[in-house]
């Protein structure tokens, strides 16, 4: 299963021209290599500050452009990684071992997981696996070990 | 459910911690005990260890070294146990004991050289003197953490007889002294082709799984994929890792397009390409070319990559780069001569260079004995005859193919279209 990870911005992080501290850099390649590695990053970029985006309000019919930047840092994102791994957990296991990109500085990583087909598809009874199991045992092809 | 129960929490906690440093944890206990199932069965005993102590406790702040100390200590334990009957034992109890007082931080010592233990273990695990399928059970639970339920669901096949297979497997390497490490010079590549064979083998059977199907089953996939990312990332000079994760990552890219809601399966010309996954199509595409980047030839994974990324880059199926599709089936065909992959390269002929030329390939293919029950050859035959006009030809040929095969709804769809050959009066090339 994949998950967004979604690391929330700070005051700092929203300045204009904001340029990472280059130890931090330097860990967060580190950490990224280490996710790389074992096999568990699908995707990953970094966000531009909000002055340089802006927001579409979808308000029945109407659509207005509000440009930034934009309040509540918190409440904003600063960049984002695709994980594949196997349970929500994993992925918080992940998220924690990663370092504090504003040092001193609070900030949240949001973990959300993404639909995949699975989520939409039919699930067999116990019952329907098991007769599965039995049929599959019985072809010749599985008795090579015996 | 977790939410409410710290119990549970902390257990699905282990179960992810487990998942990420169990390998890891294995690869270093293989190097120090020089014995892969011992090491897996002292990990797992650190496993257990933790599933009573941790949800007390809390978990560690570093739960990789702390498994890996109590895996170690039951080692030396145990070796010092054994030493009485053996004198091997109680060299391998002293030379841990001393590493242990050397260095207190246990974990950067199998950290160090990590990458290598696990790209030992990966060899270890796919040795080609395992059947193919112990191979994958063992791959599945050393490199990939499943449990043995895990990988009976995801295969169909009852636990014990998983059980065994493993069992059987580390007894084997235990007798036949299977040595822990990466072979090299002439004899890497054949264990090489071993190990992309299994990780292979893994993805299909997730790859073929059905709807309704145990989802242990559909995850497969993602085990293959995440097994092949993590070798790509241990031997990056070899073309062949990038090939085969190319092929899986363009391959998995299809998995929302391959089939209808209700399961049924839809061929790659029928697919709605909106939903192809461009996210695993662009990793795909990366991997072929770290391939080209190592600068050496291709072999049959990066080939059969290559093709699939020549589907994966046409918009529509109108706009597939076929001519360069027959000269990739024209190399891999002369790396592994099959007449299945000869009839590949004739479907590409034919859409490259029209029905006529494809179709003196497929006649030729006629009196192959391995095709003889093979329900495509007919299939695509009948095809390519109905372009042609020749139409009762065509008709004999769909039904043929349709006799072959054993799919009722491919069945339906050939009987369908032999019918149609009939029903069409126009017939502008028949004389």
């Amino acid at each position: 299963m994949r998950f967004m990870v979604i690391v929330k911005s700070t005051p700092e992080a929203e300045k204009e021209g904001a340029l990472p501290d280059p130890q931090l850099l330097l860990e967060m390649g580190k950490y990224n290599e280490e996710l790389s590695k074992a096999g568990v990053l699908l995707a990953l970029d970094g966000l531009h500050p909000s002055s340089k985006g802006a927001r579409v309000k979808f308000s029945g019919k109407s659509r207005t452009v509000v440009d930034g930047p934009f309040t509540e840092a918190k409440e904003l994102i600063a960049g984002f990684s695709i994980l594949q791994v196997k349970s929500l957990e994993e992925a918080i296991e992940w998220v924690k071992r990663g370092p504090n990109c504003s040092p001193g500085g609070d900030y949240e990583v949001e973990i959300r997981q993404i639909f995949e087909m699975e989520d939409f598809a039919p699930v067999l009874s116990e019952e329907q696996i098991q007769h599965k199991v039995a049929k599959r045992a019985a072809l010749p092809n599985q008795t090579a070990n015996k | 459910m977790s939410a409410t129960d710290p119990h549970h929490a902390t257990h699905r906690t282990i179960e992810a911690v487990w998942r990420i440093e169990s390998a890891r944890v294995i690869a270093g206990l293989t190097r120090l005990t020089r014995d892969v199932g011992l090491a897996e069965d002292l990990a797992q005993e650190a496993l257990v260890a933790a599933l009573e102590q941790w949800p007390q406790s809390g978990v560690p702040d570093n739960p990789a070294a702390w498994l890996t100390a109590t895996a170690k200590r039951r080692a030396i334990d145990l070796f010092r146990r054994n030493a009485v009957a053996e004198r091997k034992y109680e060299v391998l109890a002293r030379e841990l004991e001393a590493l242990e007082q050397t260095s207190p931080d246990l974990d950067s010592t199998l950290d160090n050289p990590i990458s290598d233990d696990l790209l030992r273990l990966v060899f270890i695990a796919c040795h080609p003197i395992l059947p193919t399928e112990s191979r994958a059970a063992l791959t599945l639970r050393l490199l990939g953490g499943l449990t043995t339920d895990e990988i009976a669901r995801a295969f169909l096949t009852p636990e014990s007889t998983i059980a065994q297979r493993i069992v059987r497997a580390k007894r084997t390497l235990a007798d036949k002294r299977i040595p822990f490490e990466v072979p090299r010079g002439p004899e890497l590549a054949a264990r090489l082709s071993s190990v992309l064979e299994v990780i292979y083998l893994i993805f299909n059977e997730g790859y073929s799984a059905t709807a309704g199907d145990d989802l242990m089953r559909p995850t497969l996939c993602e085990d293959a994929l995440r097994l092949g990312r993590i070798l790509a990332e241990l031997t990056p000079a070899e073309p062949e890792v990038h090939g085969l994760v190319a092929l899986m990552e363009i391959q998995a890219s299809r998995t929302r397009a391959r089939v209808t809601s209700t399961g049924e399966p839809v061929l790659l010309f029928d697919q709605n390409r909106a939903q192809w996954d461009q996210l695993l199509i662009h990793r795909g595409l990366t991997a072929i070319e770290r391939a080209h980047k190592t600068n050496t030839t291709r072999g049959p994974y990066l080939l059969q990559a290559e093709i699939a990324a020549c589907h994966a880059r046409a918009r529509t199926p109108s706009e597939t780069d076929w001519p360069r599709i027959v000269i990739l089936y024209t190399e891999l065909a002369q790396l592994i001569p099959s007449p299945v992959i000869e009839l590949n390269r004739a479907v590409a002929v034919s859409m490259a260079h029209g029905p006529h030329a494809g179709l003196t390939l497929v006649d030729a293919l006629a009196s192959e004995p391995s095709l003889a029950r093979y329900h495509l050859l007919p299939s695509v035959r009948a095809d390519l005859l109905y372009k042609l006009g020749r139409h009762p030809e065509a008709r004999t040929e769909f039904e043929r193919a349709a006799a072959l095969t054993r799919n009722t709804r491919e069945r339906d769809l050939l009987l369908t279209r032999a019918a149609s050959c009939e029903a069409d009066p126009t017939n502008p090339q028949e004389k």
